[in-house]
């Protein structure tokens, strides 16, 4: 636990490091790529789960990220072609990417029980760790309002589906 | 005198009909707004109809374990009319932290 707690930290830390670097705030097109990484990388996550999991509560819950993650990437793509936005792939989508590879290789010699256990601990430290940084980072740099709302409407569902993983890991043990 | 008895006799099915079909029976809007059923806590009769207005880009539920179960999709309407009276808390399947609470009271 303690392992993936440091390691969703480290997320975070991931997030603020390359920006706060530079001096400089995220753009719009970075935190539009970051925030659509984020989803893709919990949907692929999720079917994983999907696939591996004989539990019901945990295939249950991998589905429902699987359908409120992507409705809400469709938002974030149609937003950004209304907007005439690029995402712009940067470091911060970059490192999440790799975290995320390394953790569904991790993730993938598990099975049964212990697979469950080690998603949705997973899932509990993944969710806490992007609503660290849209509250800290991605929201408050966020210069269109359109954008600002969105990343606000992402944060509460995602702050549901963290609510929701801390109770099906609680169920688990 | 027997043509206009059975018109009256017509006359009063109608009215009947009328008294006792929806009477009082109410349609209650319960709003859902970034994962929160509102007003989460409303008071009803048996035979009102619950509408739920989801603005959220999401589909949710309104859900009573062992009970109804009514889907919601994303930006639509759904609604359910109560059938039995009591105290009937209900969720959502894919957010089970949304929670809202009607007080059902006999017809």
């Amino acid at each position: 636990m303690f392992v993936r707690l440091s390691a969703a930290l480290a997320a975070v830390s991931l997030l603020a490091t390359p920006v706060l670097a530079q001096g400089a705030k995220p753009t719009d097109p970075q935190i539009a790529h970051i925030a659509y990484t984020a989803g893709v990388i919990d949907v692929t996550a999720a079917k994983q789960a999907i696939e591996k999991s004989k539990n019901k509560e945990v295939i249950a819950f991998a589905k429902d990220m699987v359908r409120d993650h992507e409705a809400v990437n469709v938002q974030a793509l149609a937003l950004v072609k209304k907007l005439k936005v690029t995402p712009e792939d940067n470091d911060t989508s970059r490192s999440l990417a790799k975290q995320a590879a390394e953790k569904q290789k991790e993730l993938a010699k598990l099975k049964g029980a212990a697979y469950d256990k080690a998603y949705v601990a997973n899932e509990v430290a993944y969710h806490k760790a992007v609503n660290g940084a849209l509250q800290t980072l991605l929201i408050p740099s966020a210069s269109n309002a359109e954008l600002k709302s969105l990343l606000e409407t992402g944060l509460k569902i995602f702050e549901g589906h963290q609510q929701h993983a801390e109770h099906v890991a609680a169920d688990l043990k | 005198m027997l043509p206009g008895c059975k018109s009256f006799a017509i006359l009063s099915v109608v009215l009947g009909a009328i008294g006792s079909v929806p009477a009082h029976a109410e349609t209650i809007r319960v709003s859902i707004d970034k994962l929160v059923f509102s007003p989460a806590n409303i008071s009803a009769k048996v035979g009102d109809t619950i509408e739920w207005v989801n603005d959220d880009i999401l589909a949710h539920t309104a859900t009573v374990k062992g009970d109804w179960d009514v889907m919601i999709p994303a930006k639509k309407n759904a609604s359910y009319v109560l059938k039995k009276a009591g105290d009937v808390e209900y969720y959502c399947r894919f957010h089970p932290n949304m929670k809202g609470h009607i007080a059902v009271a006999p017809k």
